[in-house]
């Protein structure tokens, strides 16, 4: 174990070496030094998410013509810090009337949740900080502080529009929880484990799970948009309906939290696309040659993907709250679930075989299609019918 | 390798003090020179009237019903899913009947129109 081949490891090695040589016994240097890297990862996470308030600005801003930021330093990349010493000094102001121990707890734990995520990350083969063995089911358990934090902060904001805008998010994060879980299942049953290490481990390099399983890709990228509350699912945060939703009360560095918390949210849920479907750290043999360069590349990808998902949010426009749990629960959730079924079923049956991952691929395609036919039907449907209806009205009139 | 769930302990505890570290900074920066009217629930301007916990539509409650009885179905699945392909094909189909009541609880819900935003 050389610097060059695992360097944390050995960083880590090395800095329980010392504490243990000032007299402390091995569990106590153990748990010091996990301190110490924790504090590591999340001032990292912290830095980046600087960083990501910086893309988000500059990325919109290309997408509606625009130039962004570009006053503070070069390519305006230091307007983030000019935003952090603004929200530092804006008056905190709590409401009357508002459950003042719920109300300040909610940013903190919005952020906590989406931090707890980072615990699980792999950035590299040896670089990651704790590979449990239910990894995906404290995905699920984690994200779902943050749907928490979001009605703590609705209710004890005592204020109309932060209620209903956290109904409205709680409707939306637990629908579209199951076919994200689902979709879930999809890769642990190809992968056959739960833990994030080995299901990058499980890709091969130039065949990763999206090859296998496309279809479980495009469920998951919906649902994890629903579950980030971006739009088109940004019915929590509608401007033109309830102004700012869940956070309209907040100022200051509460906000902040909660801005922060999102936009570190989606970043964070690029790199699962990018884990679950995209292989991760693995990038044709090219993260064996340090531990560096895999999370180089892990980054890469997550950055992608939360590129992508900001492509989404700054085209489509914003659904109404029916269609959207229409669409997940007369949809969504049943494809979702046949899905599963047929991969199940599919895996099993190659399993060991050569004609796996094509049989896989063809399934997921003729899924596809089989869907793609079933929509056009129902709408050539649904469109004579409004035209008889139309008809008729004619008719009478 | 000690108990990982220390390692999440750990990590929840670090990922709570960093935002309240921020909020504590706020704290010592910001100005706070609270009034009534700076204080009151902010209402696209007008006042507010009548209470502020009010009444909501039971739809959502419905909607929380359905969602459980799948969140807790899937916590089932998980193993199954793990171990899938160390079973014997029977395990597959049991699965796939597993999925189908499910699927029948959902057709029902849906018969019974509790999947329509009335």
């Amino acid at each position: 174990m050389t610097f060059w081949t695992d360097p944390f490891n050995f960083l880590f090695a090395w800095l329980s070496g010392v504490f243990q040589g000032w007299g402390m016994n091995e569990v106590l240097a153990t748990v010091l030094v996990w301190f110490v890297g924790i504090l590591l990862l999340v001032t990292f996470a912290m830095v980046l998410d600087i960083f990501l308030v910086w893309v988000e600005r500059k990325v919109v801003a290309r997408f509606q013509d625009r130039l962004g930021p570009n006053r503070i330093g070069p390519f305006g990349i230091f307007q983030p810090f000019a935003d952090i010493v603004k929200l530092l000094i804006k008056e905190d102001i709590t409401p009357i009337g508002a459950d003042v121990i719920l109300f300040n707890l909610a940013p903190i734990f919005s952020m906590m949740s989406v931090l707890l995520l980072w615990a699980i990350l792999p950035f590299a083969p040896k670089m990651y900080g704790v590979d449990l063995n239910v990894a995906m089911l404290y995905l699920v358990a984690a994200g779902s502080i943050g749907t928490l934090s979001v009605i703590m902060a609705g209710w004890s904001s005592n204020n109309k529009y932060a209620l209903m805008g956290s109904f409205r998010t709680v409707a939306q994060m637990i629908s579209y929880e199951v076919p994200m879980v689902a979709a879930i299942l999809v890769v642990t049953l190809m992968a056959g484990t739960m833990g994030t290490v080995g299901i990058v481990e499980a890709q091969q390099p130039f065949v990763p799970f999206w090859v296998y399983s496309p279809l479980a890709l495009l469920i998951f990228l919906i649902s994890a948009i629903a579950e980030l509350g971006r739009s088109p699912f940004d019915l929590n945060e509608a401007e033109s309906e309830i102004v700012a939703g869940f956070h309209i009360e907040y100022t200051g560095m509460k906000f902040g939290l909660f801005y922060a918390g999102e936009l570190l949210h989606s970043f964070t849920f690029g790199g699962f696309i990018a884990l679950l479907f995209f292989g991760g750290y693995r990038f044709f043999g090219l993260e064996n040659l340090s531990p560096i360069v895999g999370a180089i590349i892990f980054l890469a990808k997550a950055m992608f993907f939360y590129w992508v998902i900001m492509w989404v949010k700054y085209t489509v426009p914003r659904i109404r709250i029916d269609h959207m749990l229409a669409f997940n629960w007369k949809f969504l959730t049943p494809l979702a679930f046949i899905l599963l079924m047929v991969t199940a079923l599919v895996n099993r049956l190659l399993l060991g075989s050569a004609w796996l991952v094509p049989g896989l691929f063809v399934s997921n395609l003729i899924l596809i299609w089989l869907t793609i036919e079933y929509l056009k039907s129902q709408a050539r449907k649904t469109r004579a019918q409004e035209e008889a209806s139309v008809q008729s009205v004619a008719a009478e009139a | 390798m000690q108990n990982p769930w220390i390692y999440v302990g750990l990590f929840m505890i670090v990922g709570m003090l960093i935002p309240i570290a921020a909020l504590v900074v706020a704290r010592l920066l910001a100005p706070r020179k609270p009034n009534a009217i700076k204080q009151s629930t902010y209402e696209c301007g007008i006042e507010t009237v009548g209470d502020n916990w009010v009444q909501f539509k039971a739809q959502y409650y419905i909607f929380g019903l359905v969602f459980l009885v799948f969140d807790v179905e899937t916590v089932f699945l998980f193993p199954w899913a793990v171990s899938l392909n160390k079973l014997p094909l029977f395990a597959v189909f049991e699965g796939i009947i597993f999925i189908l009541i499910l699927l029948a609880g959902l057709a029902y819900a849906w018969k019974k129109g509790m999947l329509e935003w009335v």
